[in-house]
């Protein structure tokens, strides 16, 4: 009665690729039935939040800005995803990037060198690699779930980064707000054209997705990885380590994590803040997703994600709406993908045979 | 007793109530086989929608409304994994994403407004047993209540035909199919239970223990949950104490705020150790940041405690937990 769905002999090609696509059309729908609750005529509220952005050479600066972090992150959540390890606490790793990298900015202030910034970047991978280790470290040694110690530890990193911001690493010279000094110039990516905010760091982000295709599609490692995923027997049969697997996706994730952290803070925001990450993290659990944990999907589906960011502030500034609007439609988004998906491997239950066979079993 | 211990007692028992509420609601879902990592969305949902009914027709409106707005936030989510047979986890995390979009997206109409909190009641009789009487019976009827879900619902899991087939059905729901049980609807409808317990807690907090609508105000509490009903090894009681446990690490947070640590007489002799003992509290320990992170350094160390043993957690969990059960494959 409640169940729709009976399986299909093969699963749909067409429909793995497509399903991004018919979840977007349906969060849009949803997303036009919102607007004309709220009294806001569609076409005008879509105006504002998908193409404004765009028109304005700005807009694609703070696009790319957006999304690199986004994809970055999203790059090495798919390879634990692709092995089932769930790590949803990519924020705290995020965080712990960008304090790292800034006591690498607040302990060299005042020094001149072109390795300050490298050195920031390197102590993020590190700093978020370890964090995500931590979880790993849980999993491997005491069976902890993942899930749930990274998200814990998410916790625990922005109160690390509160405390830092109004004690230890506080600007002396500042009003009392809990941020930190503002990055010198060393310290900081310097802005691709002038006047706009995108910077070198994209070029990270540009430089990761081949690699990580590359490493997908033809290492080994990441073979073993989707194996341990999709057949955890076949997997254990195989003599593939299931600790070693839990180790390489959380500290790849952290790590990647980790290096958009240092970036956020050596880039847009220029010092350690408390409001540092607008939820990058949680986001990039979406576009792993939407981005049917492809490396160029997740290219595509990053971009999508930052651009319903944009939008999301533009319609904050010009039609009054909460900027948690975002929020609600990436939630969305992942519910629709995961209603989309279902029928990639089921089809909708043949109801006329199923009478058919009832009547025959009673004739 | 001091009066000081009763007043942590019994705040630690009214700090135990969202936790109590949601992880039994968590309990009851998981029990069924289903992992709804949504209760953090849900909690968030049903606390706005608590506010937003408290406002207007009391606490016990808000509660109501919390409990229906937790039970249609659980909706999509349990279509998406029972109908659809959907990712559990991906679903909850969408759940909790949304939720969290959807209460802010509502909260900024109420962000402003505030509601008288609730009384305290004490039961007649019962209050005037020395220590337990002000520890237990001396609060607000919410309390109460959160004593009497437990109740009911361990004795409905252990005693009666319902429980035994929720956890039939958690345990094999090819069994359970076999046997002519409807495991989808079962499902459904102990999913949705869950929504509405989590929606309680999450109004609780808004209508009675802040009582304000904050954004994010559930503060992770939802996934403390999750972890709690883990930790209780599935077992209502266990998951009551595990609640105390961390209602009484909130209140104690608060207490020990600015404290200083006296060392005992032997080793304040030692030459300096007072003093760094009072730097490493005023700097580190101490500080608020530091003791609002305990909760959840906590729950990691539970975790810990409950997973390493292997045995212990195979043998307590609902054996189809978190699997889709798609009829006839």
């Amino acid at each position: 009665m409640m169940q729709l769905l009976e399986p299909r002999a093969y699963p749909s090609v067409l429909l793995r690729w497509t399903a991004p696509l018919i979840a977007i059309l349906l969060t849009l729908c949803s997303a036009a039935l919102l607007f004309l609750a709220l009294g806001k005529p569609p076409l005008q509220a879509f105006h504002v939040f998908f193409i404004e952005p765009l028109q304005t050479t700005n807009g694609w600066s703070e696009l790319l800005l957006k999304a690199s972090p986004l994809i970055l992150i999203a790059q090495g959540l798919a390879l634990g995803f692709r092995a089932r390890i769930y790590n949803i606490g990519a924020e705290g790793q995020f965080l712990i990037g960008a304090i790292c990298a800034s006591g690498v900015a607040i302990y060299t202030d005042g020094l001149e060198g072109w390795w300050i910034l490298p050195a920031m970047v390197i102590a993020g991978a590190i700093g978020g690699g370890m964090w995500g280790g931590l979880s790993a470290w849980l999993k491997t040694r005491f069976n902890a779930e993942e899930t749930l110690t990274t998200l814990m530890l998410t916790y625990v990193a922005s109160y690390l980064l509160s405390w830092l911001v109004s004690g230890p690493w506080r600007d002396p010279g500042g009003t009392n707000f809990p941020q930190s000094i503002l990055f010198a110039d060393p310290a900081m990516f310097t802005p691709l054209i002038d006047g706009l905010r995108v910077n070198g760091s994209i070029f990270i982000t540009i430089v990761a997705v081949p690699l990580f295709w590359l490493f997908v599609t033809k290492s080994f490692l990441a073979y073993q990885l989707a194996v341990g995923g999709e057949a955890p027997a076949a997997a254990r049969y195989a003599g593939f380590s299931a600790k070693y697997t839990v180790w390489v996706s959380l500290i790849v994730s952290g790590l990647t994590a980790g290096i958009a952290g240092a970036a956020e803070a050596a880039g847009p925001v220029g010092q350690l803040t408390l409001s540092l990450s607008p939820g990058y993290g949680y986001a990039a659990i979406i576009v792993a997703w939407v981005g049917r944990l492809h490396p160029v999907g997740m290219a595509l589906s990053g971009l999508l994600l930052a651009l319903i960011y944009l939008g999301g502030e533009a319609a904050q500034v010009s039609m009054q709406l909460p900027a948690a609007i975002s929020w609600l439609f990436q939630g969305m988004l992942l519910f629709f993908l995961l209603g989309s998906d279902a029928f990639v491997d089921y089809r909708l239950k043949r109801r006329r045979k199923a009478a058919g066979a009832a009547a025959e079993a009673q004739a | 007793m001091n009066s000081e211990l009763i007043a942590i007692l019994g705040a630690t028992l009214a700090a135990a109530v969202p936790l109590i509420f949601a992880g039994l609601g968590e309990l009851i879902t998981e029990k069924s086989g289903v992992m709804n990592l949504g209760v953090e969305g849900m909690m968030l949902i049903g606390a706005v929608a608590g506010f937003a009914g408290g406002v207007h027709w009391g606490v016990g409106g808000g509660l109501l409304c919390g409990a229906v707005a937790g039970l249609l936030a659980a909706l999509p989510f349990a279509f998406l994994t029972l109908s659809l047979g959907a990712n559990q986890p991906a679903a909850g995390l969408a759940l909790t994403i949304f939720g969290t979009g959807l209460s802010a997206f509502i909260g900024q109409y109420f962000v402003s407004q505030s509601m008288p909190g609730l009384q305290a009641w004490a039961v007649p009789g019962l209050a005037q047993i020395p220590v337990i009487g002000p520890v237990f019976f001396n609060q607000t009827y919410v309390v109460y209540l959160s004593y009497l879900t437990f109740a009911i619902v361990a004795w409905t899991l252990a005693r009666t035909r319902v429980g035994l087939i929720l956890r039939a059905v958690g345990e094999s729901p090819d069994a359970a199919h076999a046997i002519g049980y409807p495991v989808i609807s079962i499902r459904y409808a102990a999913t949705l239970c869950g929504g509405a317990l989590s929606g309680i807690a999450g109004a609780y907090l808004s209508t009675v223990y802040t009582p304000l609508w904050v954004q994010n105000m559930t503060a992770g509490r939802g996934w403390i949950a999750v972890a709690l009903v883990v930790f209780a090894a599935w077992k209502p009681w266990r998951l009551m104490l595990g609640a105390y446990l961390f209602g009484g690490m909130t209140i104690l947070q608060m207490y020990l705020q600015g404290k200083s640590l006296q060392l005992p007489a032997v080793l304040a002799s030692i030459p300096h150790l007072q003093d760094a003992v009072d730097v490493l509290m005023h700097n580190v320990l101490g500080t608020s940041q530091f003791l609002a992170s305990v909760p959840y350094l906590a729950t990691i160390i539970v975790l810990v405690l409950i997973s390493r043993d292997r045995r212990v957690l195979f043998l307590s969990f609902p054996a189809s937990l978190g699997k889709p059960y798609i009829e006839g494959r």
